[in-house]
């Protein structure tokens, strides 16, 4: 075993024993300590690891590896290719974020079936685990200490930025909740948990460069596809799809709003 | 070759192609977004696709972006919202504390992810102070922390506490705040037990 996954194991443990600890007092200050203490080591390293291997190994039918995946930056170049993301491209005629990028890859290049391609794609914490989640893993990690550079020089770029922007702000459901309900003001919390302005640049910047993330709480890596689809969840929303344009538009809103913030994932958080 | 008539097809071309290129009218864009969003969702468990079918409120809150309404647009909003609350038969208003704190803390309900038989709870302290004894509470609305013993136990206080549970957009027009009978999400009874909560003197929220 390597150190890297000796050190990961090792962080993995720790969070569960400190997850615990939490749990007996509900303070700000643990809270704080909690989350200092957990950057010492990020088990996310396990789910890099994974997706290097994923990324390397030729797949599917045709037996055509991610190598061969075209992130906007040239076919298998993964060095900063998530801080430029979604951006539009030709081949698939759409503005694509890293997860459907990924899933287009596999289905037009490896001959994957979409319905397989898109079978898990958030691992549930234990047997049932997802290659696009440890897929991504990979690819953002090597867009760590990269500026956020993504252009709305295309047309479908800015179009999409706009229709994130106009969702961010479209309030539904039984509860009328919009994302904008705990993420439009300054300084605002749910129960203990800080939540980022996101229609500020700050806030943005903040967020956005901190996903994908290992939770803690659920002992799974999860990329922005979950982050959004969980959000919908609890603001009463159905189920949001994988990959879907309201996916990538607010993605293309959060990302755009991120630029010139250096990407700092995957972090890890509670 | 550049003549003076060749360059004036190009600058109509120019003009033609500008014309093309100009963005959206506002409405047209969150028409456009409604439109992708109704696309991009499918039903699951309680949740339908119904949910994301925007009422007048919600559409007009919606494209303020979070700016405050203008004056006669709040109005509208509040007479609308105000219109739809409906006041317990028997006029009895207070519930029990204790089951108002059960619904407080319980933020099950309604997700597409919860069973749809089981517990729906108002969240209470997601968003509000209430007790002194729960720290783990949110900011994104006011503190309610001795609401009832700030205020005064009258009845006014008390039918006020019903209907901005019930639908808060009839008193705050674009609040945060769910409504909470208007939609379906709280029982008469769990309403009744909230405003226990918040205006009965032995609550712990009046402490």
């Amino acid at each position: 075993m390597s150190a890297r996954w000796l050190r990961a194991v090792c962080a993995l443990g720790m969070a569960g024993a400190l997850g615990t600890a939490l749990a007996q007092g509900n303070t700000q200050d643990e809270i704080a300590k909690y989350r200092e203490a957990l950057q010492d080591g990020n088990p996310s390293e396990l789910w890099e690891a994974r997706g290097e291997e994923l990324w390397k190994t030729p797949r599917g039918p045709r037996h055509v590896a991610f190598t061969a995946c075209d992130l906007g930056l040239g076919p298998g170049v993964v060095k900063g290719a998530y801080a430029q993301l979604p951006r539009y491209f030709a081949d698939a005629d759409r503005v694509q974020d890293l997860e459907t990028r990924l899933v287009w890859c596999m289905v037009h290049q490896q001959g994957i079936g979409e319905a397989d391609a898109t079978k898990v794609t958030f691992g549930d914490g234990s047997a049932r685990r997802s290659d696009l989640e440890a897929l991504a893993a990979y690819v953002v990690a090597q867009s760590r200490g990269v500026k956020m550079n993504v252009a709305l020089d295309h047309p479908k770029m800015r179009e999409m930025y706009a229709l994130g922007e106009k969702m961010f702000w479209y309030r539904g459901g039984t509860h009328d909740f919009a994302c904008s309900t705990c993420h439009g003001d300054d300084a605002r919390r749910i129960r203990l948990q800080d939540l980022p302005n996101l229609s500020t640049k700050e806030g943005a910047q903040k967020a956005y460069t901190t996903w994908p993330a290992y939770r803690v709480s659920q002992g799974e890596l999860r990329t922005m596809e979950w982050r959004l689809n969980d959000c919908f969840r609890q603001q009463r929303f159905p189920e949001l799809v994988y990959g879907s344009d309201t996916a990538i538009a607010l993605t293309t809103f959060l990302a755009h709003n991120a630029n010139g913030a250096e990407y700092a994932g995957p972090a890890i958080k509670r | 070759m550049l003549t003076p008539r060749t360059c004036l097809w190009w600058m109509l071309a120019a003009i033609v192609l500008a014309g093309c290129a100009t963005a959206p009218s506002d409405s047209q864009l969150s028409a456009r977004a409604a439109e992708v969003m109704h696309a991009s969702f499918k039903a699951r468990g309680q949740a339908g696709l119904d949910r994301l079918q925007q009422d007048d409120t919600q559409r007009t809150c919606s494209a303020l972006e979070g700016k405050v309404p203008p004056k006669d647009v709040a109005e509208r909003i509040q007479a609308e919202n105000l219109a739809t609350i409906r006041y317990p038969a028997d006029g009895k208003l207070l519930g029990d504390w204790r089951n108002g704190e059960r619904v407080a803390q319980e933020g099950r309900g309604k997700q597409f992810s919860d069973d749809p038989a089981g517990p729906v709870g108002a969240n209470c302290y997601a968003c509000h102070r209430l007790s002194g004894q729960e720290l783990s509470y949110g900011t994104i609305g006011p503190s309610l922390y001795q609401f009832g013993k700030l205020r005064g136990y009258s009845d006014e206080v008390r039918r006020y506490a019903y209907g901005k549970i019930y639908n808060a957009q009839a008193f705050a027009a674009c609040s945060n705040m769910p409504r909470f009978g208007h939609n379906g999400i709280l029982t008469e009874q769990q309403i009744r037990d909230v405003v226990a909560l918040l205006m009965d003197p032995a609550s712990p929220v009046n402490q």
